[in-house]
């Protein structure tokens, strides 16, 4: 192709890229700035001298207690969602049952539903039972909903694990047990972290959930935590652009590190739906 | 063999290793889709007792303007997001023509996908925001005198949070798109190319037939997503000014949580569920393919 042709080409991957980066600078360099910075200054000036104190005030405010919710409820879920799910996987593409394939199409019930159709019966459910405002309703509810894809990731690499490992395996009087967890948990690690991934980043984002089953501040996720922040900030644009930043940081960072392994995640999430 | 024949079909260990996760979906899945048809068949506050009404709320619901009005605004944004497809294909198919940083840029286009909607929804209010924000500054700059109060407008504001939807999903479907087209064989493209074909020609005649099967499956993710969605506008607007850019399951969630009317907002919910079944059916079988591509 032309050079002319492949600058056109390299320039419309470039503005979508400017597109696709520049909110997100923008925020963090107002998350540095004072609001006379902000208001008069042009949005593409970097900060005069960084204004750390928008930091400050964002932790001296209490937002630690959101990350740490979000933290332990996203590493607790994951942990659970991805045992119940290697257990299921294993028992139905591994062993010989008439209903494996009419429990695999249950699990996949829950792919394509719209949550808020189970909203308020899952609302009225947890009021029954004492598990309104208590975080048990979020794990549980994120590990089931969570379930479907995670399987269905799984499914594809389950499949493919010959028999002859367990064949061996049982021959050498390993107990079903021991051929689970001891040889087809970590041969499967490489898919699992994919679906670790997938998993982490849903938990961590996650909104309805938490704003329709938690109230009190203590169990508050991220997601939620910072809408309350940022009213009670109203007009302290340095402050509310702090909140955002602490709120999406470790997510990119992560990004920066497992940027290959989070794109074949989000991948396998969506091409085999 | 015997041996392992009956190990692994050990009923015992079935159910034991199935049965949390099924225990999991019936209660939290299962019976709460249900139980949301069933109560919307109430008169309900949530709180008090259930008074059966049959089918009245909804009767009420297929004449609530509003209702209505929430699900053109869905269904705008599934064409919206429908149509926006044939752009990423675009982007995704310049990306994989042998372009040196691809990976870069990819990885550039897919981070708004991983922030949360909350937080991209307060980023783009402050965008949008008509003294101060990014966009109406960039506008004055460029000499637009008055710049539109993009979120207060009732005849804009729709249009304005489709975009932050766009830039959310954008590297998400150029993503799916890329990997789709890199995985067609070389040798397909130089034979092409020995041809004489174009670059245009490649595109269009050889790589765009051979990804469909993936396109179509980004068609269905697109549509039904956009049905259910939900975060995003709840937070940016809240469904404003007036209903504007009310959403189906927007308008669910105010009947319930708002105005605690359980029993109409269950009915809106299942009829939400009903509709995107209903929209699945009908976008699989318009696109579900004859015969399948070999490569």
């Amino acid at each position: 192709m032309s050079r002319i042709g492949y600058s056109l080409l390299y320039i419309c991957l470039g503005l979508v890229a400017v597109f696709q980066i520049f909110p997100i600078l923008w925020l963090f360099m107002f998350s540095l700035k004072t609001n006379q910075e902000i208001f008069a200054g042009s949005p593409f000036a970097l900060p005069l001298e960084p204004k750390w104190e928008n930091y400050l005030k964002v932790f001296d405010g209490g937002i630690a207690t959101y990350f740490w919710n979000s933290i332990w409820i996203t590493v607790v879920a994951t942990v659970l969602t991805i045992l119940i799910a290697s257990m299921a996987t294993f028992a139905i593409t591994r062993m010989k049952w008439k209903l494996s394939g009419l429990v695999l199409g249950l699990i996949m019930v829950g792919l394509m539903i719209p949550i808020h159709s189970a909203l308020i019966p899952l609302y009225n459910m947890f009021l029954n039972v004492n598990l309104i405002d208590n975080p048990l309703s979020i794990v549980l509810t994120y590990i089931t909903y969570n379930l479907p894809i995670t399987v269905m990731i799984l499914l594809g690499f389950y499949t493919t694990i010959p028999r002859e490992i367990e064949e061996a395996a049982i021959i050498d009087g390993s107990s079903i047990h021991r051929l689970f967890f001891r040889i087809i948990l970590p041969i499967s690690a490489p898919i699992m972290s994919t679906t670790v991934i997938i998993n982490m980043i849903y938990n961590w984002n996650e909104f309805v959930f938490v704003n329709t089953f938690i109230s009190s501040e203590k169990y508050k996720t991220l997601t939620v935590g910072i809408q309350n922040f940022i009213g009670q900030y109203m007009t302290d644009w340095g402050a509310i652009g702090a909140t955002l930043v602490i709120s999406v940081l470790p997510i990119i960072i992560a990004f920066l590190f497992f940027s290959n392994k989070i794109m074949e995640g989000i991948t396998a999430s969506a091409v085999k739906g | 063999m015997n041996i392992v024949n009956k190990v692994m079909s050990n009923k015992w260990i079935i159910t034991l290793y199935t049965l949390p996760a099924l225990l999991l979906i019936i209660v939290l899945i299962v019976v709460p889709l249900i139980l949301s048809g069933y109560f919307g068949l109430m008169n309900w506050d949530g709180i008090g007792a259930m008074e059966f009404i049959g089918l009245d709320n909804y009767i009420v619901a297929l004449q609530d303007t509003k209702f209505w009005q929430s699900a053109m605004h869905s269904f705008l944004l599934a064409l919206f997001s429908a149509l926006s497809l044939i752009a990423y294909l675009a982007v995704a198919l310049i990306l994989a023509s042998k372009i040196k940083g691809a990976n870069l840029f990819r990885k550039i286009y897919l981070i708004p996908m991983l922030l949360s909607s909350v937080a991209i929804a307060q980023l783009w209010i402050k965008v949008y925001n008509p003294s101060n924000g990014m966009l109406n500054s960039i506008l004055m700059t460029l000499g637009v005198n008055n710049p539109p109060a993009w979120l207060a407008d009732p005849n804009i504001v729709l249009y304005a949070i489709f975009v932050p939807i766009i830039w959310q999903y954008a590297g998400f479907y150029i993503l799916i798109y890329y990997a789709a087209l890199k995985n067609i064989p070389d040798s397909l493209i130089e034979a092409a190319k020995i041809d004489g074909a174009t670059p245009l020609q490649i595109a269009l005649k050889i790589k765009i037939p051979l990804i469909m099967n993936v396109f179509k499956v980004t068609i269905v993710l697109a549509i039904v997503g956009s049905l259910k969605y939900f975060d995003l506008i709840y937070v940016m607007t809240g469904g404003g000014p007036n209903g504007a850019s009310e959403v189906m399951a927007s308008y669910m969630y105010k009947l319930a949580f708002s105005s605690y009317d359980f029993g109409y907002g269950s009915a809106i919910g299942f009829l939400l569920l009903i509709i995107t079944l209903i929209v699945t059916v009908i976008v699989r079988k318009v696109t579900a393919t004859k015969e399948e591509i070999e490569y």
